[in-house]
């Protein structure tokens, strides 16, 4: 029956068979820069971020190699300056932020809820070309001349710099309202597309994070945009309200940055939790342990990253009863991390875990992020804080927490929905050995980069002391094999593009609601609107046809 | 269930009138969506607002005299004019959404043409009263209080400045960057950290302006759709929301109103 229905595909009115796959639906280049479909969207962001971390990645490694020997390597201090500054930016704002729930999100998210598309599918595609807009303003302060605040852009060294500051402010800016339309479409989505069924309770706590992040980026990220406008408006014109010769207080800025960016660092970490959380039920082959308390612990995360900016300011002046309330708010963040990461490992206990490349990813970062949380405790002691404040114990704290956390979440989700967005599957042996060199790599650069700041290096330095010289070769040596990973990594997806075997519905054999479709996906998801009965993890309900076939209708097609 | 019959969509069938999107199963639900979005919506400008509330906030309890002597700058009746003005233009928008509901698709322009003119009253006095900020040296930053701005005519008068209009002079580069030259505005009576309230007051009203403006924009599309007859007591979502979103902009000025013009 559903074979003679024809779909007006909203705003470009031409008809389309439903029942071809997305990718075949529409030919052309045209056909992908107008689309509407939510899963033709998330690619185009995919191939974006995708882009944007390699760039950010090439940054990285010229830091790290510049950090080789002690003296000039590579670059000057001013040239440094930059490359640091350009890494992190491009990494948190046009990569990590986006990455999983504009990527990966946007594909599975309506898929997840059963739905055709996201609520607004115009507002989609224009979020994502707010997001080129915002990507070419960065791009352009790259070129004229580039930024050296750090992605921070502290005042007053932000309003006083040369460099394009406030083109780089201004492309952050843009790019703010693309991660707020976002947050705004899948929340309204979440709350009114959901398929028959499915309620609260049976939502995937992928979608619960989703759910916690986007109530974060439509309340936080706003912030950060007043804040950056003041500061571009500061810059040009001179307005004075972060200037103390004309009564402003430089230390607002902080307070007004990081009560973005606090809640920004949960907008990155909270979706790679929500990818685990996946792998972890698909690879155990059973039911999240603690499901409704996973699914609070992500609004838990949401709620308290509101109220523990200041503890990025304790050495910033601001008076001792903040920096101690904030402290102690601050402790609370290591209870909704732990429900998370014991929940997950005891999903592990006599679960049937397979060891495939995205489950080796998220067992990665359940350790990894148990380092990264458990070091940011010190970092949240005020006493200790005084220590480790702006060392390398930071940047091996927050690199474990948003690159061993969510980028190898991020890299998890990839693999694991892979043959869902492509309809191919990859070379499963050759991804582990990527996963290898990844893993080591990555704690190969940062493990060594805790030593080294607890005995005094500090972070943004161009240059070190003779003793710090072999941590620093070390980290250098370990930022090559990561990268090396990577270059395997790029080169598993291009072969599994190239001439990867078709993929089944359902290769993995879950039980989530996404892969009870065709690989790739039709036009709108599903042939019908399908009627939820059972949890996503309900591996004991789950048919034998919907763990390796998905829906009858699709094997009927075959 | 209705599944995947988008499909009818185009084709005006019974069921699936043509303005149900396809990933709709009841006009209800399109509805509801819609309203939901804005509502979050209005939440991220309640926050973009709120940075500047709180630095608002945090100024005036550090100066609270200097905030006091500067806000007698501002034209309490210009500003309690616009904030009538406001006021009903939000009550005819409501009375247009009231209208659509009715399927009254003359009355329901009318009141839309009126909320768009009340939003152009608003931004008319805007400009006058910017305009007068300037020449009196008011714009805040590294000019603030330069004998420049007091070059027209129509200004308070005491700086014997050239006749060149300030913004020439920036324009013509002639920098007054040189943080010395900002100097108490003696005739007005205001210390140099009034800048900080006027900085404020600038940034405030002028980021209000904008959403003005923007909600011209949307009213006025939402105008030419009621003309071209797209609503109708089924459907009058864009209606709603824009009237939704006008809301949202004069409830700012009601807050901006008494902060700035009303301080002491």
């Amino acid at each position: 029956m559903a074979t003679d229905v024809a779909v007006t595909d909203q705003g470009h009115g031409h008809e389309l068979d439903p029942n071809l796959n997305y990718l075949q639906a529409g030919r052309g280049v045209l056909s992908w820069l107008v689309t509407l479909d939510h899963k033709r969207i998330g690619v185009m962001y995919l191939i974006s971020v995708l882009t944007a971390f390699f760039m950010g990645g090439v940054f990285a490694l010229l830091v790290r190699l510049e950090l080789l020997f002690q003296g000039r390597t590579i670059m000057g201090p001013e040239t440094y300056n930059r490359a640091f500054t350009l890494h992190g930016a491009i990494m948190v704002f046009l990569f990590i932020i986006p990455s999983v729930p504009a990527a990966l999100g946007n594909f599975v998210l309506p898929m997840m809820l059963g739905a055709k598309d996201v609520a607004f599918p115009r507002l989609n595609l224009l979020s994502f070309y707010i997001y080129v807009v915002g990507a070419i303003f960065a791009l352009y302060s790259i070129i004229s001349g580039g930024v050296d605040t750090g992605w921070t852009f502290y005042t007053p060294y932000s309003t006083g710099t040369n460099g394009s500051v406030v083109s780089m402010t201004l492309g952050v800016f843009i790019l703010g309202f693309s991660s707020i339309l976002t947050g705004l479409n899948f929340l309204v989505t979440m709350h009114k597309l959901r398929a028959p069924g499915l309620h609260w309770r049976r939502m995937p706590l992928f979608l619960w994070g989703m759910y916690a992040t986007s109530i974060m980026q439509v309340l936080a990220t706003p912030v950060l945009a007043i804040t950056l406008l003041l500061l571009a408006v500061e810059r040009t014109f001179g307005l004075g309200i972060f200037d103390p010769a004309l009564g402003g207080d430089p230390v607002l800025f902080q307070h007004f940055f990081w009560f973005y960016s606090h809640p920004a660092v949960y907008i990155m970490i909270v979706p790679g939790m929500a990818i685990v959380s996946e792998l972890f039920a698909t690879f155990t082959r059973r039911a999240i342990f603690g499901y409704f308390a996973v699914a609070m612990s992500s609004l838990g995360l949401a709620l308290l990253g509101f109220i523990v900016w200041g503890h990025h300011m304790f050495t910033s002046g601001q008076s001792e009863f903040a920096t101690m309330a904030f402290s102690a708010l601050t402790m609370l963040v290591a209870i909704p991390s732990g429900v998370k990461v014991f929940n997950w490992t005891a999903t592990l206990y006599k679960g049937s875990i397979w060891l495939t490349t995205p489950m080796l990813y998220a067992l990665a970062f359940l350790v990894q992020f148990t380092i990264g949380g458990l070091t940011g405790l010190f970092c949240g002691t005020l006493s200790v804080d005084i220590h480790l404040h702006d060392t390398y114990f930071i940047v091996a704290h927050f690199h474990y927490v948003m690159m061993g956390g969510t980028v190898f979440g991020f890299l998890g989700g990839l693999l694991y929905w892979w043959p869902k967005i492509t309809g191919k599957l990859y070379d499963e042996r050759l991804a582990k050995v990527s996963w290898f060199f990844v893993f080591v790599g990555f704690n190969a650069t940062f493990l060594v980069q805790f030593i080294m700041g607890s005995q005094g290096m500090p972070r943004r330095y161009f240059d070190y002391l003779p003793e710090f010289g072999r941590y620093h070769a070390f980290s250098t040596v370990g930022s090559w094999i990561l990268g090396l990973g990577f270059l395997i990594m790029a080169w598993v997806l291009v072969k599994s593009l190239r001439s990867g075997p078709p993929s089944p519905p359902n290769p993995w054999g879950s039980a989530g609601y996404e892969w009870q479709s065709a690989s790739p996906p039709i036009v709108l998801n599903f042939p019908e609107v399908p009627t939820i009965t059972r949890g996503p993890y309900d591996y004991h309900l789950a048919t034998e046809e919907e763990l390796f076939d998905g829906f009858p209708e699709d094997r009927a097609k075959k | 269930m209705s599944a995947g019959h988008g499909a009818e969509a185009g084709h005006g069938h019974g069921e699936h009138p043509p303005y149900l999107a396809h990933h709709f199963d009841t006009p209800e639900q399109q509805f509801d969506t819609a309203k939901l979005g804005m509502w979050v919506f209005i939440c991220t400008e309640i926050l973009m607002f709120g940075g500047l509330f709180v630095a608002y906030g945090i100024f005036r309890s550090l100066e609270p005299d200097v905030f006091t002597m500067a806000h007698h700058h501002l034209d309490r009746i210009m500003g309690a004019v616009n904030t009538v003005v406001l006021l009903f233009s939000s009550l005819t928008a409501a009375l247009a959404v009231r209208e659509a509901q009715l399927g009254n698709q003359k009355k329901t322009s009318l009141y839309l043409v009126i909320t768009i003119a009340c939003a152009a009253i608003f931004l008319v006095v805007k400009y006058f009263e910017y305009t007068h900020k300037f020449h009196d040296g008011l714009l805040p930053g590294r000019c603030f209080g330069h004998p420049w701005f007091a070059g027209s005519p129509d200004g308070h008068g005491g700086f014997s400045g050239s006749s060149t209009p300030w913004y020439m002079h920036i324009l013509q580069g002639d920098g007054c960057f040189d943080r010395t030259m900002a100097r108490p505005l003696q005739v007005l009576d205001l210390p140099a950290r009034g800048n900080m309230f006027f900085g404020l007051y600038f940034m405030m009203t002028g980021l209000h302006g904008v959403h003005v403006v923007v909600g011209m924009a949307i009213l006025t599309w939402v105008l030419w759709r009621n003309q071209k007859g797209h609503f109708s007591p089924e459907y009058f979502t864009a209606v709603e929301i824009g009237a939704l979103y006008w809301h949202l902009v004069d409830l700012v000025w009601i807050y901006l109103f008494p902060l700035l013009y009303l301080v002491g």
